[in-house]
C-alpha cells in the first residue's frame, strides 16, 4: 500500500514547508517595521540581539505552521460523516521518537546559535579609532569579572543608579574620589562612537534599566552591582533614545524614564566641561557661604 | 467494594443477571447539608462555583486596567489603583482560579474516574475547601484597610514595610492559607488515586487526567512548602525585624525562593488542563489517544523539569553567565515533553472521526493558542532575546497564551464536557459554540497585538504610557480585544444559567466516553457506584458498551438472524 500514500504525504510536507518558507519571507517583510522584532539600531550589542530574535522567530513561524496546518487539516477533512470509520490507532513508537528528536535537535540548533552569537552581545568593540582618549574615558582594569570593557580597556564608566522614582548618572573620572564626579538625573549624554561601560545600581528598591534601542535591559538591585555598555554608532549623534524603568519599583513606576542623549565627542567634552566647572561654582559659592556663617554674616 | 469484585469476578462467561441494591437514604438537601458535607461531588461544586467568582472578580480587574490603558496618558485611574488591580488580579486568577479550579474537577471526578467511593480523606478534603475560601476571603478583605500594590510576586524590597507598609500582609495569608489548603489536598489526591483505583487499574490503565492530578499533586507538594517558608520570612522581615530580604539580608534571595515555586505553578496550573485535553480529544475523535505511554510519561518529565527551570525568570539580574545558560538549557528541555503531548493530540485528531461538540472546540483552540505560547516560550528562554522581551507585554503576551489560552480554554473544555455528569443536563451547544468562537476572537485580538507592545518598548505594570509610535493604537486594539473576550465567557455564563433548568437531560453517558465516570447515572449517587467493574484497558467504559452490544447483538441474533456482513464493533 506504500508508495501512493507516501508520495502523497511528501508532496503535501513539500507544500507546507515551501508555504512555511514563503511566510516567513512575507513575514520579514513586515518585520523591517519592527512590529514583529524588538527595537534595535542604537548599539552593536541590541543589533546581535535582533539578529539571534529572528531566527528563533523564523523556526518558531515554521512549527507554528506546522502544528496549524496539521491541525486544521485534520479537523476538516477527518470530521464525522457518514460511514466513516475512526482509525483506531494506538501509536507508533517510531513516529514518536523522531519527533521527539527533531524537537531535540532545533533546540540544539538555537543553543549552538546563541553561543555564536553571545559574545557579539557581551563583549564590547573598542571606541571608533581616534575617539579612545575623549574626555571622560578612563583606562583600568575592570572591578569584576562581569564588567563589561572593550578589548583596550578604554570606556566612557558611568554609574547609574535607581531610586523611586529617577535615574542618577555618575561619570567616574577614575580618581577614587565619587564627590569631585560630574552626575546628571533621568538625561544621560554619551558621545557618539565611544564605548560606554555601565555599572547598575539601586539604593532603595528593585529597578530595571532599559533603553530598547541600545540593548537589553539590566536589573538594578539594591547591594548587587550589574553591568551593561553600548555603543551609539558615530552617525547617530544627536539622536536622543528613550526608555524607562522596567522593574516595578511602586505607584510611580510608569514615570521613572530614562533618556540617552548622543552628541558629538566634540559637543560631550564641552558638556562634560560646563557641567565640571557648574559643579566646582557651586562648591566654590558654598565655601564662600561657610566663611560669611563663619564670620557672623547673614548666609 | 466486597460485593463488588465478587460480581466483576464472576464475569468470565454470560453474567448470571442479578439486583444489587444500596441503602436508599434521601440525599440531604439545604444549605447547611451544603456547609457540612465531605461529599467529594459537593466539594467539588463548592470549589467550582467559588473558583468562578474569583474568575469573575480577576476578569473585571483585568477590563478595568484594560480601559486605563485604552487610551495614552489616561486618567481614568490613579497608580495607587492601578498597581492594587494588577496585583489583585495577579493573585486572584493563580491562587484562587486556576490553581483551586482544578482541585474542583479533581475531587469531583478522580474518584468516579478511578472507580472509588469518595476521596481517601473526606473531611480533610472539606477542610482543604474551607481553608481556600478563607484565604480568598481573607485576601480580598484588605480592600477595607489597603490593597496590596506591589504585584503577585511581591519582590523586596518594595514589598518590606519600608516601601508597603500596608496590604502585603494580607496577601501573605492568602499564600498559607490557600497553600495550606492546596497541599492538604495534594496528599489526598496522592493517596486517593495511589490506594483506591478499581480493580484491575494498573498505573498503565489510569485515565490521563488523574496522571495529571497525580503530578499536579506532587509538584504542589514539592512548591508549596517552599512558598509558604518565603513569605513567613518575608512575614518576620515585615514585623519582627529580621533582615532576609532587604540590603542587609539580599533582596535575591526572595526572588530566588519565589521562583523556585512560581514556575511549577505554571505547571501546577497546565498539568490537569493538558489532562482534560487527553480525556477530551479521543473521545470525540472516536480513536484511542495517540502513544498513551508517551502523553503520561511527558508529564512526569515536565513535572521534573519544571522544578529546575526558576531562575529563568531572572535573567536581567546580577547572575554569572553559566547560570544563565543552565536555566536557557533547561527551559528547552522542557519544550520537549510539551511538543512530544501537542504533536500526540495532533495525532489522535489525524484519521478519526471528530464530532464539532463545544468540548472539542475548545480543546482544538486550547492546542491552537497553546502552541504560540509555547514558542514564545522559546523565544523568552534564550536569555539574551530576553533582555529585551523581559517585564515587557511581550512576556504578558507569552503568559496569558499559556495560562488563558492554555489553562482557561481546557477548564472551558472540562466545563462542558463534565458539565452533564454534574448536573444531569446538557448545555447548550449553540451557545457554547459562540462562547468559544468569541472567546478565541477576543483572546487573540487582547494578546497577540501585546507582543508587538512589548517589543515597541512598553513595560509591564505601568500604569500611563506615552502615545509613541503606535503605542496608543496597539493598546487600544487590546483593549477592544478583551471586553470581545469578556464577552464570550458571559456568554458561558448564561448558558450555565439557562442549562441548568431548561437543558436537556444528559443521561449517564451523553458523548459515548472512554472512562468510569460515565458508568454512573447523572448526576451520580452519593455511593458513586453500586457495582465497580473490574478495568481491563485504559478505556473501560468503551469496553462495558461494546460487552453490551456483543451481548445484546447477540440476543438480537437469536431473535431475529441477520447478514454475517453487519458493522461488528471492536474486532
Amino acid at each position: 500500500m506504500g508508495t501512493p500514500r507516501t508520495h502523497a504525504i511528501r508532496r503535501r510536507l513539500a507544500t507546507a514547508i515551501a508555504l512555511a518558507l514563503v511566510g516567513s519571507l512575507l513575514l520579514s517583510g513586515v518585520a523591517s517595521a519592527d512590529l514583529l522584532t524588538p527595537e534595535s539600531g542604537g548599539s552593536p550589542n541590541a543589533d546581535s540581539i535582533d539578529t539571534l530574535y529572528k531566527l528563533v522567530f523564523g523556526l518558531g513561524i515554521i512549527v507554528w505552521l506546522g502544528v496549524w496546518g496539521v491541525l486544521i487539516y485534520s479537523l476538516l477533512k477527518y470530521r464525522a460523516r457518514k460511514g466513516a470509520v475512526a482509525a483506531q490507532i494506538h501509536g507508533n513508537t517510531k513516529l514518536e521518537i523522531g519527533w521527539t528528536v527533531a524537537a531535540a535537535l532545533v533546540l540544539v540548533f538555537i543553543s549552538v546559535f546563541t553561543f555564536a552569537t553571545l559574545p557579539s552581545i557581551r563583549n564590547p568593540p573598542n571606541s571608533d579609532e581616534g575617539l579612545e582618549n575623549v574626555a571622560g574615558t578612563t583606562s583600568g582594569v575592570a572591578v569584576a569579572q562581569s564588567e563589561r570593557l572593550p578589548p583596550n580597556g578604554r570606556a566612557l564608566r558611568i554609574d547609574v543608579n535607581g531610586q523611586q522614582y529617577v535615574w542618577r548618572y555618575t561619570y567616574t573620572d577614575g580618581d577614587g574620589n565619587p564627590l569631585n564626579d560630574v552626575f546628571s538625573y533621568e538625561e544621560m549624554v554619551v558621545p557618539a562612537g565611544v564605548t560606554v561601560s555601565l555599572r547598575i545600581r539601586a539604593q532603595d528598591v528593585a529597578h530595571s534599566w532599559w533603553i530598547p534601542k541600545l540593548g537589553g535591559k539590566f536589573d538594578a538591585v539594591p547591594g548587587h552591582t550589574n553591568y551593561t555598555w553600548f555603543k551609539v554608532p558615530a552617525e547617530k549623534a544627536g539622536t536622543v533614545f528613550r526608555g524607562q524603568c522596567a522593574e516595578l519599583c511602586g505607584r510611580n513606576h510608569a514615570n521613572m524614564i530614562a533618556k540617552v542623549r548622543a552628541v558629538t565627542p566634540e559637543e560631550f567634552e564641552a558638556w562634560l566641561e560646563r557641567k565640571r566647572s557648574d559643579i566646582e561654582a557651586s562648591n566654590e559659592a558654598a565655601a564662600q557661604q561657610r566663611e560669611r556663617v563663619d564670620a557672623g554674616q547673614n548666609p | 467494594m466486597a460485593a463488588a469484585d465478587i460480581t466483576t469476578r464472576g464475569r468470565t462467561a454470560a453474567p448470571a443477571p442479578q439486583i444489587t441494591a444500596h441503602r436508599v437514604e434521601r440525599e440531604p438537601t439545604g444549605w447547611l447539608s451544603w456547609v457540612t458535607t465531605t461529599d467529594h461531588k459537593r466539594i467539588g461544586i463548592m470549589y467550582l462555583v467559588t473558583t468562578f467568582v474569583f474568575f469573575i472578580v480577576g476578569g473585571v480587574e483585568a477590563l478595568m486596567m484594560r480601559l486605563q490603558l485604552g487610551q495614552a496618558d489616561n486618567t481614568l485611574l490613579s497608580p495607587q489603583t492601578y498597581n492594587a488591580l494588577f496585583t489583585m488580579h495577579g493573585t486572584t486568577m493563580i491562587f484562587l482560579f486556576v490553581v483551586p479550579v482544578w482541585a474542583a474537577f479533581g475531587n469531583y471526578f478522580v474518584p468516579l474516574m478511578i472507580g472509588a467511593r469518595d476521596m481517601a480523606f473526606p473531611k480533610l478534603n472539606a477542610l482543604s475547601y474551607w481553608l481556600f475560601l478563607a484565604g480568598g476571603l481573607v485576601f480580598y478583605a484588605s480592600l477595607f484597610f489597603s490593597a496590596p500594590e506591589m504585584g503577585w510576586t511581591a519582590y523586596t524590597p518594595l514589598s518590606e514595610t519600608a516601601f508597603s507598609p500596608g496590604g502585603v500582609d494580607a496577601w501573605i495569608f492568602l499564600v498559607h492559607l490557600t497553600g495550606l489548603s492546596s497541599l492538604i489536598g495534594a496528599v489526598n489526591f496522592y493517596a486517593t488515586i495511589a490506594n483506591m483505583r478499581a480493580p484491575g487499574m494498573g498505573w498503565g490503565r489510569l485515565p490521563l487526567f488523574v496522571w495529571t492530578v497525580l503530578v499536579y499533586a506532587i509538584l504542589l507538594i514539592l512548591a508549596l512548602p517552599v512558598i509558604a517558608a518565603a513569605v513567613t520570612l518575608l512575614l518576620t522581615d515585615r514585623h519582627f525585624g529580621t533582615h532576609f530580604y532587604d540590603t542587609q539580608g539580599d533582596p535575591m534571595l526572595w526572588q530566588h525562593l519565589f521562583w523556585f515555586f512560581g514556575h511549577p505553578e505554571v505547571y501546577i496550573m497546565i498539568m490537569p488542563g493538558f489532562g482534560v485535553i487527553s480525556e477530551v480529544l479521543p473521545v470525540f475523535a472516536r480513536k484511542p489517544i495517540f502513544g498513551y505511554k508517551a502523553v503520561a510519561a511527558s508529564s512526569v518529565v515536565i513535572a521534573f523539569l519544571a522544578l529546575l527551570v526558576w531562575a529563568h525568570h531572572m535573567f536581567t539580574t546580577p547572575s554569572p553567565t553559566v547560570v544563565l545558560i543552565f536555566f536557557m538549557i533547561s527551559s528547552f528541555l522542557i519544550g520537549i515533553p510539551t511538543g512530544v503531548k501537542i504533536f500526540n493530540w495532533l495525532a489522535t485528531l489525524w484519521r478519526g472521526t471528530i464530532e464539532f461538540r463545544t468540548p472539542l472546540l475548545f480543546a482544538a483552540s486550547f492546542i491552537s493558542l497553546f502552541v504560540i505560547g509555547g514558542i514564545t516560550g522559546i523565544i523568552v528562554a534564550v536569555f539574551p532575546v530576553d533582555w529585551q522581551l523581559h517585564d515587557t507585554y511581550f512576556v504578558v503576551a507569552h503568559f496569558h497564551y499559556v495560562l488563558m489560552g492554555g489553562a482557561v480554554f481546557t477548564i472551558f473544555a472540562g466545563l462542558y464536557y463534565w458539565f452533564p455528569k454534574m448536573t444531569g443536563r446538557m448545555l447548550n451547544e449553540g451557545l457554547g459554540k459562540l462562547s468559544c468562537a468569541l472567546m478565541w476572537i477576543g483572546f487573540t485580538v487582547t494578546f497577540l497585538i501585546q507582543h508587538s507592545i512589548g517589543m515597541d518598548g512598553m513595560p509591564r505594570r505601568v500604569y500611563e504610557y506615552p502615545d509613541i509610535g503606535n503605542l496608543e493604537l496597539y493598546n487600544l486594539i487590546s483593549t477592544i480585544g478583551s471586553f470581545i473576550l469578556a464577552t464570550g465567557i458571559g456568554v458561558t455564563l448564561v448558558n450555565v444559567y439557562i442549562s441548568l433548568r431548561k437543558g436537556p437531560k444528559a443521561g449517564p453517558d451523553p458523548w459515548k466516553g472512554n472512562t468510569l465516570e460515565w458508568f454512573t447515572p447523572s448526576p451520580p449517587p452519593v455511593n458513586n457506584f453500586d457495582v465497580v467493574p473490574r478495568v481491563r484497558s485504559v478505556e473501560p467504559m468503551k469496553d462495558i458498551r461494546r460487552e453490551i452490544e456483543r451481548n445484546t447483538g447477540r440476543a438480537v441474533q437469536r431473535a431475529q438472524p441477520a447478514p454475517e456482513s453487519a458493522v461488528q464493533p471492536g474486532g
